[in-house]
């Protein structure tokens, strides 16, 4: 494992773009405005939403460093599926239209820019050493949910890893939990749609340190999210898919929450 | 108190070893201990399902009750082992008196599930479990066995009545908020899959289930589902070969070991196989396990049956 020599003070993180373009523009303005030293995006640049070409240019141009997620590994290789190992038949419905769609209209270009990405990145914040992952630092298709994540698994994580703090996603809900020894795991959500809570902003993370202390800071986003809703259409995605964009609710790929996540949701 | 390091060293319940091959038996290692399982209810259940991989039944004492001392000892050694999720099952778990103050100190540290009929769910047990939910910020998931949509699609597996008295838990549940995970084993045709897997879904939506939550995993051709339906052919088995390019973390012998009364075994489905066994202490069950048993065929094909997120993946 190699830490990179350079340390930053404030940074900006977030995953699951899901192809929300108009979504990762207001991140990226929110988060230079807000005096993020570096951006990054942690993964699931694919699926969901429309023209998943037009995520990249902004990554690239932003210089948002960005790390392959599960869904980014099947479409750089062109998987059948995009690994997330649904077995309900409603959701397996819809992620198969949505990997689909995406595979489809993802250019090879592009497709070849995702397969090269890497799977971590390990940096400094302060003197803490940070690893920044997809899912876990172990797998690229585990799910670190807040209500089935103990604190002493977080803790082997972080010392089977070598690590002071572990940046993640994959779940679509941020959260956060402290541990011992000012160690500290962040779920840094995701801004492709909103987080199952009725409301139509999403969600990125800002990590500063204020002295020696960590601060986690999960700041909502508001975008056109109307503007993306008539692209989804437009496109022939799944009303359902809309919905969730303009209500705030996921309506499908449910089956995997946890009861304490799924109970907050409408669905 | 039963010491957890003072359990017996022989399974009373267990089967000489079937005489297998074990030649070319491929081993998986255990990856990580991310689930720990407890036979809390040894194999002890008011019910006597004709399906029953471990034969359980309200006389099958193989296999005894956990006491709470010796879940809490596993729950506080389980932490140096970051395990991810506790699993509660038996038998009946509510057999065991103790089964609510042992998910109150499981829920202490980490999410946990109960692997119930849901038969034994009255007013008072439903809202003490809500009140242990409420109080804990993981989450308690309740796994309710139902082999049918209906009375008499579910009671020939399961006994007279049983239909009816898991539907009044499964009410229960629903109206102190729990969103239970309706477990049904494929006791029917596979192309009958779609249609029944329908026909759970309104039936659990008449009561007022509106979201259920619903998993169907393929049946276990050992114990009493063996006289049931059929016993496994001598070609259903794990060789070497059906493991190169297969991801071994799919199986739950990689990530998971279940407490018994009589030792440590490498999951839920083998206990009554004198060579499941591993040991009496975590330490010693933490070796690699050989899959040479006719039921690791059906884990091989499926996946990790026994977790919450995983069963049959089912075509639309």
């Amino acid at each position: 494992m190699s830490v990179e020599s350079i340390t930053y003070r404030r940074l900006a993180a977030f995953g699951g773009v899901y192809s929300n373009h108009h979504a990762l523009r207001a991140v990226i303005e929110d988060a230079r405005r807000r005096g993020a030293e570096a951006l990054f995006c942690l993964g699931d640049i694919g699926a969901f939403g429309p023209h998943p070409d037009r995520v990249f240019p902004i990554l690239v141009e932003n210089d948002v460093r960005t790390i392959r997620g599960n869904y980014d590994d099947s479409i750089a290789r062109g998987l059948d599926d995009c690994q997330c190992g649904y077995t309900d038949p409603l959701d397996n419905h819809f992620a198969r239209i949505s990997y689909r769609y995406t595979l489809t209209n993802t250019s090879s270009s592009w497709r070849a820019w995702l397969g090269d990405l890497p799977e971590h990145l390990h940096i400094r914040l302060g003197d803490r050493r940070a690893l920044l992952c997809h899912v876990s630092p172990r797998r690229m298709n585990e799910f670190l949910w807040e209500s089935t994540s103990p604190t002493h698994f977080l803790e082997k994580l972080l010392d089977d890893f070598d690590a002071d703090v572990i940046l993640c996603t994959h779940t679509g809900l941020h959260w956060s939990r402290e541990l011992p020894g000012e160690r500290l795991v962040v779920n840094v959500g995701a801004i492709g749609r909103p987080a199952n809570d009725g409301n139509t902003h999403v969600w990125y993370t800002m990590l500063s340190l204020e002295g020696e202390a960590l601060e986690v800071e999960f700041v909502p986003v508001s975008y056109d999210h109307e503007a993306l809703a008539e692209e989804m259409r437009d496109e022939g995605l799944p009303d359902q898919f809309v919905e969730t964009i303009v209500t705030g609710w996921w309506t499908t790929c449910n089956e995997i929450l946890p009861s304490k996540e799924r109970r907050r949701g409408r669905y | 108190m039963m010491a957890a390091n003072n359990l017996s060293p022989v399974p009373a319940g267990a089967t000489p070893e079937a005489g297998l091959s074990s030649e070319t038996a491929p081993q998986v290692p255990l990856l990580a201990l991310d689930y720990l399982w407890f036979q809390v209810a040894g194999t002890v259940c008011n019910l006597r399902c004709t399906h029953c991989f471990i034969s359980c039944a309200p006389d099958n004492h193989s296999f005894w009750f956990l006491d709470l001392d010796t879940v809490d000892t596993y729950l506080n050694e389980s932490k140096a082992w970051g395990v991810k999720e506790y699993y509660f099952t038996g038998g009946e778990p509510f057999m065991n008196r103790d089964l609510p103050a042992m998910l109150e100190r499981a829920l202490a540290i980490g999410p946990a599930s109960v692997l119930t009929n849901a038969t034994l769910l009255p007013e008072k047990t439903v809202r003490r479990l809500a009140e242990i939910d409420a109080g804990s910020t993981f989450s308690l998931e309740l796994r309710v066995s139902l082999d049918g949509p209906s009375a008499e699609t579910n009671d020939p597996i399961r006994g007279a009545g049983t239909f009816e008295r898991a539907m009044q838990g499964i009410k229960r549940l629903v109206e102190h908020g729990f969103l239970p995970i309706v477990t049904a084993a494929q006791v029917w045709c596979p192309h009958e899959d779609a249609r029944i897997y329908q026909q759970f879904v309104d039936t659990l939506r008449r009561i007022g289930y509106d979201r259920p939550r619903i998993k169907i995993l393929p049946s276990l051709q050992i114990g009493r589902e063996a006289d049931r339906s059929r016993d496994y052919s001598d070609e259903e088995r794990v060789t070497s070969a059906m493991m190169e390019s297969y991801d071994t973390s799919q199986l739950l012998c990689s990530s998971a070991r279940i407490v018994t009364d009589r030792g440590i075994f490498v999951c839920p489905i083998l206990i009554d196989h004198a060579d499941a066994r591993l040991g009496a202490t975590l330490e010693e069950a933490a070796h690699p396990y050989q899959l040479k048993h006719n039921a690791c065929y059906t884990c091989w094909m499926n996946g990790a049956i026994c977790s919450n997120f995983s069963g049959i993946g089912l075509e639309r």
